[in-house]
């Protein structure tokens, strides 16, 4: 670190410059590549399952109240299903970022404020 | 029967007023704490960014749990079943697009508020102030429909009927009085112990109302040897629909016999809604404020994964508690006490104490269960209060009138009268309004977060050709659509329940909920806006991104 940040902890001094060239460099790159083809399709997987789930609750009824044991149903089992789902991604995604992202984002960040490579 | 009625005598009124001096007298504690260690502009907004990743996982529970989920999610799987659990599902599954694609970013490229990172590589005023606009009205919907839900409530807690009077006050001045109350309270919260009060306010208030959630879920459980099919067939029974009572239908999207159009409609009605739920939460200003507490990116990311366990588990609960009550309290005993079934949590906890240990047992479960119904609303209604005076005097004060040159000091002296300001008109307005039907206010506020905020949130995060027009098309197309659109809805007019009552007839759009068509507007609006201009700042937008995934040059906690 260069500077220290003053007590109103306001961002230390790095231009915007500085930050912008990280933009074009291949690992920062990489960084965004990674993170986004995890990111986009598990939330573009989790919203279908979601509207799958909202357009049967509206349009396939009989379906949802297909009994599977005692009063337990379809209906109830895809709606519990939305919550292991929630979890499962979050756990995923935390897991995620722990092993391919955290340190190579902290790396760049380094990198950006340390002013040189 | 009337349970709640016949069985409230004086002392047990008494009890669930002390249990609410405790926790006001604690939360006033926290308040004068938080408040001791406040000094500068980011301690007032952002509680000096100090916050671990699990204290703003509870807060923000705290800050997302309202009084209309924790009573009214449960009173509406008490009296129709499987639709309720409806709710709980988009008030969840949102949480994971704040997850992957908000939290993160936004705490690193933001300062205070949401109109930090919508104006970051913008021109500041019209973007500032079209941010700002969205972000009151987002949060004064909402505090309205708390706050008007706070004086039947208080009524309904304390078990005061029409005609009847406790300590000299009938059900009308009772109704006053809660709303007055928890006005001064919001206020002295925000104004008192700003970010850093308020967040442990919120914590606390989390601890609470899902620790007696969690507690009463348990007692209901163990009533059928923690057999949920047991329950579910009970609930059913009960209800007197049968196996309906588990299947989705009663309550939205309900097939009309004979007429398909209006079947037609109430079936997209709940698609809207269902959209506006999941694409709402990660636009509402008052949750997406919380993440510039923590110190960094990462930890505003992990408090997503405390705050997702929290809500998660808490969603699972209404579930219990819902068929828990209409399994034990009955449909005709909830519309009896609130037609809505707000009631039926507090019901249900009644029951299950006098099953445990009598009157003296039932007495005691509605005190605490109470409690944590006002945990839930003085805890929301902090979290949008901060949120509207931070916007006031950030945004519009320093960012639009000063243009950034006011100082630390005067905006926050700025937004402690702005707190007061925005708490005593909502007083006033819930005071008058009280009568209305505004339950309404919480979808609104969801679909103009998800139409306004959330499409250019992500733009201007992810999209390098996205610019001041578009930002500022995108936001007040978003906002005015779903806002017209509703005052052109069922909502408000041409039914018996509408806002203006059936006498009014001016609702041409036949969806109650705007999203569905909002949504996809104010996107278009924020794409067609950007295209329309030749503005582009490619520099700007490559170190907006730099700053969001790596944290570079990001706000810092304060050092004191």
């Amino acid at each position: 670190m260069t500077t220290t940040p003053d007590a109103d902890g306001a961002p230390p001094e790095v231009s915007e410059a500085d930050i912008a060239a990280m933009h074009d460099d291949p690992r920062f790159i990489e960084l965004k590549r990674t993170l986004f083809r995890f990111t986009v399709p598990v939330l573009l997987a989790a919203l279908a399952w979601y509207f799958v789930y909202v357009l049967m609750s509206a349009y396939a009824r009989d379906f949802m109240g297909i009994v599977l044991f005692g009063n337990i149903n379809l209906g109830l089992v895809l709606g519990l299903s939305q919550f292991l789902v929630t979890f499962w991604i979050t756990w995923g995604y935390n897991r995620f970022t722990a092993r391919h992202f955290d340190k190579q984002s902290a790396d760049l960040r380094d990198d950006i404020m340390n002013g040189g490579k | 029967m009337s349970i709640l009625a016949q069985e409230m005598s004086d002392s047990n009124r008494i009890l669930t007023i002390a249990l609410f001096m405790v926790m006001v007298l604690v939360t006033i504690g926290i308040t004068i704490q938080g408040g001791r260690t406040t000094r500068t502009a980011t301690d007032f907004h952002s509680g000096g960014r100090g916050f671990s990743a699990a204290q703003n996982g509870f807060a923000v529970a705290g800050d997302y749990v309202s009084a209309a989920s924790f009573l009214g999610i449960a009173g509406t799987i008490a009296l129709y079943g499987y639709d309720g659990f409806l709710y709980s599902i988009g008030f969840l599954v949102a949480w994971i697009v704040a997850l992957l694609l908000v939290a993160e970013s936004l705490r690193n490229s933001g300062r205070f508020t949401v109109a930090d990172a919508l104006s970051y590589r913008m021109k500041q005023r019209p973007v500032r102030t079209a941010a700002s606009i969205a972000t009151l009205s987002i949060s004064i919907f909402y505090l309205l429909a708390q706050m008007v839900g706070t004086g039947a409530l208080v009524t309904l807690l304390l078990g005061i009927k029409e005609g009847e009077t406790f300590l000299g006050m009938d059900a009308g001045a009772a109704k006053v009085v809660g709303i007055v109350v928890t006005g001064l309270l919001m206020v002295a919260y925000v104004a008192f112990g700003g970010m850093k009060g308020t967040t442990w306010v919120q914590i606390f208030q989390a601890c609470v109302k899902i620790g007696l959630a969690f507690v009463l879920a348990i007692l209901v459980l163990a009533e059928y040897n923690f057999n949920l099919s047991a329950l579910l067939g009970d609930a059913a029974q009960a209800s007197g629909q049968g196996a309906a009572f588990l299947e989705p239908g009663l309550r939205y999207g309900t097939e009309v016999a004979g007429d398909s159009l209006q079947t037609l409609w109430n079936k997209l009605d709940l698609i809207s809604l269902g959209l506006a739920l999941v694409l709402g939460t990660a636009g509402l200003p008052h949750v997406l404020i919380r993440f510039y507490t923590t110190p960094d990116g990462k930890t505003a990311r992990k408090s997503v994964n405390w705050a997702i366990g929290l809500i998660g588990m808490f969603y699972l609960l209404t579930l219990v508690l819902g068929f828990g009550a209409a399994a034990m309290v009955g449909k005709e005993a909830i519309i009896a006490e609130n037609p809505a079934g707000n009631s039926a949590a507090p019901q249900l906890s009644q029951v299950i104490g006098e099953n445990i240990a009598g009157s003296t047992g039932g007495a005691i479960m509605l005190a605490l269960i109470a409690s944590a119904a006002f945990a839930a609303i003085l805890s929301v209604v902090a979290g949008l209060i901060i949120a509207c005076s931070s916007s006031l005097a950030h945004d519009l004060y320093n960012g639009v009138f000063k243009q950034g040159k006011a100082s630390g000091h005067q905006e926050v002296v700025f937004a402690k009268f702005a707190a007061v300001g925005v708490g005593a008109i909502a007083v006033v307005i819930a005071v008058f309004a009280q009568d209305l039907n505004v339950a309404f206010l919480v979808a609104l506020a969801f679909a103009v977060a998800a139409s306004a905020n959330l499409p250019t949130l992500l733009f201007s995060l992810f999209w390098k050709r996205f610019n001041t027009a578009g930002a500022v098309a995108g936001i007040y197309g978003g906002l005015i659509s779903a806002i017209g659109l509703v005052i052109f809805s069922p909502t408000f007019s041409s039914t018996p329940t509408s806002l203006l009552g059936e006498g009014v007839d001016i609702a041409w759009f036949p969806l109650s909920n705007p999203g569905l068509v909002s949504i996809p507007f104010g996107l278009i609006c924020a794409v067609v806006g950007t295209l329309m201009s030749k503005e582009s700042n490619p520099s700007r937008f490559a170190s907006m991104q730099v700053r969001a995934l790596t944290g570079a040059g990001a706000e810092r906690a304060s050092t004191h």
